[in-house]
C-alpha cells in the first residue's frame, strides 16, 4: 500500500488539464481517486505523473435543460444519489448511484472517473448505455460527443483518447409514460455488480412503445439487450411478456462471460435473465 | 440505596477513545531515529531459492540495510511451536524467521529492507533479485497426505505433522450395533482473520544496557516476551513487551510471528528503532488463517433416536509451518468437545495435522470448537432427518440431564454445570418454534422456502488448569496474576497479566472491584499490556480473560477486604469477628453509623500511623489464580433463513441466541460479544472463505474478493440468557467471547439445509454462495 514516486499537477481548468496531459508523458487524470489510487497503492499502476482535475469547478454539478440533464464529470456518486433534480428528471441514476460501494466511496468517487475507468462490474456504465447517454470530452483538437453505446469498448477500455478530458455526461430526461429501473446483484466483498440490469420502458396506450435494456457484469463492457427490447415492443408489459422477453437476453450475451472465484460465466448469464426481469418489472410498474 | 454495579450494563469506558481515534496503537509509536522495515515475501507457494541478489537494494538512497535468511538464521533460533500435543508423533520442522533455501507458502519472508522511510523500503524491495525454482504445490489437507503429494519438510514424511487419537467408550462396538448410522464429509474452508488493526511491531534495542523493548500488536505480551527470549537468546529480564492499544485479534494475535523477530533483528543490527506494520494484503499472506479442516464424520444411534456414538477422521491443514498453538486447536480444543450437549457414551477423534503450502493456521475465534459443534450438530440434524423426527425432539432425547456441580463426558472432560433442555425450551418458546414450523409448511405450499436451524451447544473455555495445560503439551501455564493497589486517596489501580484488546475488561474488571469493595467504578483503573507494569499472565484468548483473570481480580479484592477488616477492627476497637461489611463500609455489628469506609482504611494503611500489631502498611494484594477446571458455557441458537429460488441467495430473516455464561458482570458487553461472535460465525456459511488456486496463489488476496460479513446481511439479532453459575468460579462466571462463533456457523448451515430439503439437497460445502445454492437446487431437479 505504498505507491511509487509520482509527480503531481493540479489543473484549475479543463484547458489546463488538456495541456498538462499533453506535456506530461505517462500521466493519469486523478478525479475521486477511487479506482486509480488503489491500483497505485498495490503498484499495479505506477504513472509518472498525476493530473488532478478534482477542483475544476466548470465540470461539477447537475443542470436540467428541457429534455436534457447535464451532469458534470466530477459530480460525486453521493451527489447523484441525493439530487432532487435527478430524482425527478432521471431517477435511475440516483437509484444506481446509491448502490455504489459505501458512503465513503460515494463521497469521493465521481461519475466521470467511474465511466472513464470502465470497469465491467461498475454500475453507471450499464445505466449510461440503457439511457443512451452522451459523453462529452475535450481534447487538443477541441470538443466532441460520444454516445454511451460506442464509449465502452472493452475491459477498462473506452473511446476516450489519451489526451482527452471527460467533461460531462448528458442524460435524456424521463418522458411521460416512461419508467426506469436498475437491479443489481451485489458482490458481497467488493459491492460491485456481479450482474446488473438497467431498463427504460415507454408505455403508450397500455403497450410498450419503446424499451432500452442494458446488462452489466457479464461481459467485458455493458451489453445492450436488443433481443429483449424487440420482444417487449408492441406488447402489454405483463408478467408473462416480461418473463419471455427477459429469457431472450441469452441471445444478447453471445461473448465470453466474466468468470471468477465468486460467480462463473454460466451463472452470470443465468442471472442476467433474472435481473433483467426484475429491472423490467420495476420499470413497467413505474411507467404506470 | 446503592446502584447495583455487578450485572449492570454500564457503558464501556474504552469506547470514547476508540471511536474518536484517540487510542494509540503500535503503529502510532514513533521513536527518535526510527527506521522502517519492509519484508519481501515469496510470490511462489513452494520454490527453491537458487540465489538472492540484494546489492542494488542495499545501494539505494535511504536504505540502511538488507538482510536475508542467511543473516538472521545464523544468529536467531527458529520461531517455535509452543503446543506440543503429546502421544501424537508430533514433528516440528524448523521455522526460520526468514526462509533459507526453500519458500513454502506464498507470503513466506525472503528478505527485509530497513530504510529511512517505508516508501524507500518498498522501492528497495523491487530491486531485490531472487532466482526461484518453483516446486510442486499441495493445498488441500487430505490430498497432502496422499502418496504422491509434494513434500514440504524432509523431517515430516507424508506431510504429517501429527496424528492424535482420542477415544472414549467403545466406539467401534457402538457402530457395529447401531440401527442407524449417518455420516458426511465436512469441509471447513480457510478463514482469514480481519482484525481492524493490522499486525505491527516496533523494536528498540539499547546497546548500552542490553535492553530490548518490543511494542507489538499481541494478545499475550508475557508469552511474547518469553518467546522473544527463546528466539533471540536475550535474557528475559532485559526484555519488555508492550501491547499498546490492540485493535482486535480474534486469535490472530496470539501467535509469535517471524515478523516481530525480523523487526528485533533489524533493530539490533542497525542500532536504530525499527517499525514494521503489515499492509492489509500483506496480512492476508502472513497472518495466520483459521479452520482448514476436511472431516469424515459419523454418528450411530438406535432406532429410537438415542445416540450411541460419534466418530470423526479429520485432516487439519497446518499450513507450511506449525504456528505457536496450532497443534492444540484441532486436537485438545476440538476432539475433546465431540460430546457436545449430549450423553454420548462412545466417541472417537482421529486427527491428522497436515503440512500444506499455505499460510500457517492457528486459533481463530472459537478455535476448534466451532468445528466440533458443527459436526455434532450437523450429525444430530441428519439423524433427525433419517428418522423423520423433529430436530428439536432428537436433541431433547439425548441431552445430558441438568447438573450443577460436574458431569463427566466420554471424551474425559468434566463439564462444570449445565441445563441443556431448559436452554432449548427457552429458545424454542421465545422464537415460537412450532408456529415457525407451521409457517414453513404453509410457505412451501406457496413455493417459498424458509429453513429453521437449531443448535444446542456446550463449549469449553476459561482456559484453564495449568496442570492440564502441561498434560496436554501446552508449553506454558494458564493461570493469571492480578495486583490490586489502593492509593492513599482511596483510588485503585489493578494490574492484570491478561491483555484485553476490545473485550471491555477495563470496564468489567472495574465493576468487579466496585462490587467486591464498594468503591466507585470510576475510582478504579485497570492496567494491562506492559510486561514491566503487570504481573505474569498468559494472555487474552479462549474466552478466558473474565473467567481466569477476572477471578484473580476478585480474589485479590477479597484479600484486600480481609486486611481492611483487620484494620477496621483495630480502628473501631473491636474484634475482627465483630466487624460487618456492607457497600464499602466496615462497622461493628449493629452500629453501621460508626463505619470506616474503605477509603478511610486505604488512607490509614498508606500512612500507617495506627496499624494493628503485626499488620504491614499498605493496602495492596496480589493473586495468582489457577482455575481448578475449565468453564463450560452453553446455550441454544435458532436461525430462520429464506431462499431466493431465482438466484440461490440466502437471507437470514431471524437469529436468536440464548446463551448461558453464568452471572453477567455487564449484560451490554455480553450482548455485544454475542452479536460480534454470531456475525463472525455466519460469514463463513454465506460468503467468507480463502481460496487458493492449484499453484498456491491466494485468489482472495484482498477485501475486494474476500467477503467478510457486513451489517446489512443481518436482521436484528435477538438475545436472551439463562444463568447457571459455574460451581468452581469465585464469581460463577464462565466466559462468552466465542460462544456466538461456536454456535452460529452450524445454526445457519442447518437452517439452509432445512430450507433446501424440498429440493433433495443434503450437503453443500461452505461458503453457501448464491451460485452454489442455485446449482444445487437445479441439479437435483424439481422440488419433491
Amino acid at each position: 500500500m505504498y505507491p511509487a514516486n509520482v509527480a503531481y499537477h493540479r489543473a484549475s481548468s479543463v484547458a489546463e488539464a488538456v495541456e498538462l496531459l499533453a506535456e506530461n508523458e505517462d500521466s493519469k487524470l486523478l478525479a475521486g481517486g477511487h479506482s486509480l489510487i488503489p491500483l497505485m497503492r498495490l503498484r499495479l499502476a505506477s504513472p509518472a505523473s498525476l493530473i488532478d482535475v478534482g477542483r475544476i469547478a466548470e465540470i461539477q454539478g447537475i443542470s436540467v435543460c428541457g429534455d436534457c440533464v447535464c451532469v458534470g464529470a466530477l459530480t460525486t456518486h453521493s451527489t447523484l444519489a441525493s439530487s432532487c433534480d435527478l430524482q425527478s428528471a432521471c431517477p435511475i441514476v440516483p437509484e444506481a448511484a446509491a448502490l455504489i460501494g459505501d458512503p465513503a466511496v460515494r463521497n469521493r468517487g465521481t461519475i466521470g472517473g467511474n465511466l472513464a475507468h470502465a470497469d465491467p462490474a461498475s454500475d453507471l456504465p450499464t445505466v449510461a448505455v440503457a439511457l443512451g447517454a452522451t459523453i462529452k470530452a475535450t481534447g487538443p483538437n477541441g470538443k466532441r460527443s460520444i454516445c454511451a453505446g460506442d464509449f465502452f469498448q472493452d475491459l477498462m477500455t473506452t473511446a476516450l483518447d489519451d489526451g482527452e478530458v471527460m467533461t460531462a455526461v448528458c442524460l435524456p430526461a424521463i418522458q411521460a409514460g416512461q419508467g426506469m429501473a436498475y437491479a443489481k446483484m451485489l458482490h458481497p466483498a467488493s459491492r460491485y455488480a456481479v450482474v446488473s440490469a438497467a431498463a427504460v420502458v415507454t408505455v403508450e396506450d397500455g403497450r410498450c412503445a419503446a424499451a432500452s435494456v442494458a446488462v452489466g457484469g457479464v461481459e467485458t463492457a455493458p451489453a445492450k439487450a436488443s433481443s429483449v427490447e424487440a420482444a417487449l415492443t408492441g406488447n402489454a408489459l405483463d408478467a408473462g411478456v416480461i418473463a419471455c422477453a427477459s429469457a431472450a437476453v441469452a441471445d444478447d450475451l453471445a461473448g465470453d462471460a466474466i468468470d471468477d472465484v465468486f460467480a462463473s460465466g454460466e451463472y452470470r448469464r443465468a442471472m442476467a435473465e433474472v435481473y433483467v426481469r426484475r429491472a423490467l418489472t420495476s420499470a413497467a410498474e413505474r411507467a404506470g | 440505596m446503592t446502584t447495583r454495579i455487578f450485572s449492570s450494563g454500564i457503558r464501556r469506558r474504552e469506547d470514547p477513545r476508540l471511536i474518536t481515534g484517540k487510542a494509540a496503537y503500535t503503529d502510532d509509536v514513533t521513536l527518535p531515529g526510527m527506521a522502517y522495515a519492509a519484508i519481501l515475501r515469496s510470490p511462489h507457494a513452494h520454490a527453491r531459492i537458487n540465489s538472492i541478489d540484494t546489492s542494488a537494494a542495499a545501494g539505494m538512497d535511504g536504505v540502511l540495510a538488507v538482510f536475508t535468511g542467511d543473516d538472521i538464521n545464523a544468529e536467531f533460533n527458529p520461531v517455535p511451536c509452543a503446543w506440543l500435543v503429546p502421544n501424537s508423533d508430533l514433528k516440528t520442522p524448523a521455522h526460520p524467521p526468514i526462509a533459507s533455501g526453500v519458500v513454502r507458502y506464498q507470503g513466506d519472508a525472503v528478505a527485509v529492507v530497513v530504510a529511512e522511510c517505508r516508501y524507500a523500503a518498498e522501492d528497495a524491495l523491487e530491486l531485490i533479485d531472487v532466482d526461484y525454482e518453483p516446486l510442486p504445490v499441495v493445498i488441500e489437507p487430505d490430498k497432502a497426505m496422499c502418496d504422491d503429494a509434494p513434500q514440504l519438510h524432509e523431517d515430516a514424511p507424508n506431510n504429517q505433522a501429527f496424528h492424535w487419537v482420542m477415544t472414549g467408550g467403545d466406539v467401534d462396538a457402538a457402530f457395529d450395533d447401531a440401527d442407524v448410522v449417518v455420516g458426511e464429509r465436512i469441509l471447513h474452508q480457510r478463514l482469514i482473520p480481519n482484525a481492524m488493526e493490522p499486525r505491527s511491531a516496533v523494536a528498540q534495542f539499547t546497546q548500552a544496557t542490553g535492553e530490548l523493548t518490543l511494542w507489538s500488536a499481541t494478545q499475550n505480551p508475557h508469552i511474547a516476551r518469553f518467546l522473544t527470549h527463546v528466539v533471540t537468546n536475550l535474557p528475559e529480564h532485559k526484555i519488555r513487551v508492550i501491547a499498546p492499544e490492540v485493535g482486535g485479534g480474534f486469535g490472530s494475535k496470539i501467535p509469535y510471528y517471524a515478523d516481530e523477530v525480523i523487526a528485533i533483528f533489524c533493530a539490533i543490527k542497525t542500532g536504530r528503532p525499527v517499525k514494521w506494520t503489515a499492509t492489509r494484503s500483506e496480512g492476508y499472506q502472513s497472518t495466520i488463517h483459521g479452520r482448514d479442516h476436511v472431516e469424515d464424520v459419523e454418528l450411530a444411534a438406535d432406532s429410537d433416536g438415542n445416540i450411541t456414538g460419534i466418530r470423526a477422521k479429520v485432516w487439519a491443514g497446518m499450513g507450511a509451518y506449525l504456528s505457536t498453538a496450532a497443534p492444540g486447536i484441532p486436537t485438545i480444543l476440538h476432539g475433546l468437545m465431540y460430546s457436545g450437549a449430549y450423553d454420548i457414551p462412545n466417541v472417537k477423534a482421529d486427527v491428522y495435522g497436515v503440512f500444506n503450502n499455505a499460510v500457517p493456521v492457528d486459533a481463530y475465534r472459537g478455535a476448534g470448537r466451532p468445528e466440533a459443534t458443527f459436526l455434532v450438530e450437523r450429525l444430530v440434524d441428519k439423524l433427525a432427518n433419517e428418522l423423520d423426527v423433529d430436530p428439536a425432539d432428537v436433541r431433547r432425547k439425548n441431552f445430558i440431564p441438568a447438573f450443577e456441580d460436574g458431569h463427566d463426558v466420554a471424551t474425559g472432560l468434566t463439564y462444570d454445570s449445565g441445563d441443556f433442555a431448559m436452554s432449548l425450551d427457552m429458545a424454542t418458546e421465545k422464537i415460537g418454534y412450532q408456529e415457525l414450523r407451521e409457517e414453513q409448511k404453509r410457505l412451501r405450499a406457496e413455493g417459498k422456502y424458509i429453513g429453521i436451524g437449531i443448535t444446542t451447544y456446550s463449549e469449553i473455555c476459561g482456559l484453564g488448569p495449568s496442570q492440564v495445560a502441561g498434560a496436554v503439551g501446552f508449553q506454558g501455564g494458564l493461570w493469571e496474576g492480578a495486583i490490586v493497589r489502593f492509593h492513599p486517596s482511596g483510588k485503585v489501580n489493578v494490574a492484570i497479566g491478561s491483555s484485553p484488546h476490545g473485550q471491555g475488561e477495563e470496564t468489567t474488571f472495574a465493576q468487579i472491584i466496585s462490587h467486591e469493595l464498594g468503591v466507585d467504578v470510576d475510582d478504579v483503573n485497570i492496567m494491562h499490556g506492559d510486561t514491566s507494569q503487570t504481573p505474569m499472565g498468559w494472555g487474552t484468548y479462549g474466552s478466558r480473560t473474565t473467567a481466569v483473570s477476572g477471578a484473580a481480580v476478585a480474589i485479590a479484592a477479597r484479600k484486600i477486604k480481609d486486611k481492611a477488616t483487620q484494620i477496621a477492627a483495630h480502628l473501631l476497637e473491636a474484634a475482627v469477628e465483630d466487624i460487618d461489611y456492607e457497600n464499602g463500609n466496615f462497622f461493628v455489628k449493629g452500629s453501621p453509623d460508626q463505619a470506616k469506609t474503605i477509603q478511610d482504611i486505604a488512607l490509614m494503611a498508606n500512612v500507617a500511623w495506627d496499624m494493628p500489631e503485626g499488620v504491614e502498611p499498605g493496602l495492596e494484594a496480589s493473586t495468582f489464580y489457577d482455575p481448578p477446571n475449565f468453564t463450560y458455557p452453553f446455550g441454544t441458537h435458532i436461525a430462520v433463513v429464506e431462499l431466493d429460488k431465482d438466484t440461490g441467495r440466502i437471507d437470514v430473516n431471524r437469529y436468536l441466541a440464548c446463551d448461558d455464561c453464568g452471572p453477567q458482570i455487564n449484560p451490554m458487553i455480553v450482548e455485544g460479544q454475542i452479536h460480534g461472535g454470531v456475525v463472525q460465525g455466519i460469514g463463513p456459511v454465506l460468503c467468507e472463505g480463502a481460496v487458493y488456486d492449484e499453484d498456491g496463489q491466494l485468489l482472495t488476496g484482498s477485501m475486494l474478493d474476500y467477503a467478510l460479513p457486513r451489517a446489512d446481511m443481518f436482521p436484528e439479532i435477538e438475545t436472551s440468557s439463562s444463568v447457571t453459575p459455574s460451581p468452581h468460579h469465585p464469581l460463577g462466571v464462565k466466559g462468552v467471547g466465542e460462544t456466538g462463533t461456536i454456535a452460529s456457523t452450524i445454526t445457519v448451515y442447518n437452517a439452509v439445509m432445512d430450507a433446501l430439503k424440498p429440493f433433495g439437497v443434503e450437503k453443500l460445502d461452505m461458503p453457501l454462495t448464491p451460485e452454489k445454492v442455485w446449482r444445487a437446487i437445479h441439479a437435483n431437479g424439481k422440488e419433491n
